[in-house]
């Protein structure tokens, strides 16, 4: 069950995010970003982090990338050209994103041992207790933190409110 | 059947696919010229973090990592409506997303 999730959706979420970088105009990346986050919703759920997967789906397909899909159709943005800068980011971009990939997989092959392999049976059990967790854990020791992040959205929607506006 | 269903997947996996978006985001954030498509490439490179932390809260049955993902994403949601206001902004001054025209800072 958790092989034929990881199968079917973390290739779901890998060819979404090819998309994105092969799409030229920025609706088709938002689009396939959508895709890439759902699916990542779903391996969450099948990491045993239901409340991260409700909230991924609701925060991330269904606040941010409706704002991004909103602004490309509100600027009117076309398809991207090339330029001089575009094919120097080409010569310098493929080759350091495939070091970083490298590097990354090669070491976690390298741990893969003592990193062990997840088991959706005997955690799913507490599937309740794993969102009462966090919500204990988040309303006594990071109730400060948590509090801080209301001041945040808060200056963010004045900053976006300053930013937007008009200039008179 | 019964061994398919049954089978597990190395925590290892979750990780290079972590490994693969994250770099696939940053070959996107280098290639793209688009300004609204560089910043999506950033909310994948966070989301290929956040999958890491999932990954690592399920390997050692801890939250910590959960919650770390959490603040990841209100984080996220902040910087996606200041970010979207600057990119309108600088559309306004501008009339253009292409990054290679938006050069202010370049003398």
């Amino acid at each position: 069950m958790q092989l034929a999730l990881f199968l079917i959706f973390g290739g779901l979420a890998a060819a979404g995010a090819i998309n994105l970088l092969l799409q030229r105009h920025p609706i088709n990346s938002a689009l396939s970003l959508v895709v890439v986050m759902m699916s990542l919703a779903v391996l969450y759920w099948s990491l045993g982090a239901e409340f991260l997967a409700a909230s991924q789906v609701i925060v991330y397909s269904g606040a941010i990338m409706v704002f991004f899909v909103f602004v490309i159709m509100l600027l009117n943005a076309g398809e991207e050209e090339r330029t001089h800068g575009s094919r120097a980011a080409y010569i310098v971009g493929f080759p350091g994103a495939a070091a970083i990939f490298c590097l990354l997989s090669f070491v976690f092959l390298s741990e893969r041992h003592a990193l062990g392999s997840s088991n959706i049976g005997g955690y799913l059990n507490h599937v309740t207790s794993n969102i009462t967790e966090i919500s204990s854990l988040l309303f006594t020791k990071l109730l400060l933190p948590f509090e801080v992040t209301s001041v945040l959205i808060l200056v963010a929607i004045l900053g976006a409110v300053v930013l937007a506006r008009k200039e008179q | 059947m019964n061994s398919l269903a049954a089978a597990q997947v190395p925590v290892a996996a979750y990780l290079i696919l972590a490994a693969m978006l994250f770099s696939v985001g940053v070959a996107a954030f280098l290639i793209k010229r688009n300004l609204i498509t560089i910043f999506m490439s950033i909310e994948l490179m966070l989301n290929a973090v956040n999958l890491t932390f999932v990954a690592f809260a399920h390997m050692w049955h801890q939250v910590s990592g959960q919650i770390f993902v959490f603040f990841v994403m209100v984080v996220a949601a902040a910087e996606a409506a200041v970010g979207l206001a600057i990119i309108i902004a600088i559309f306004r001054t501008r009339q253009t997303l292409n990054v290679d025209q938006i050069d202010l800072m370049k003398s």
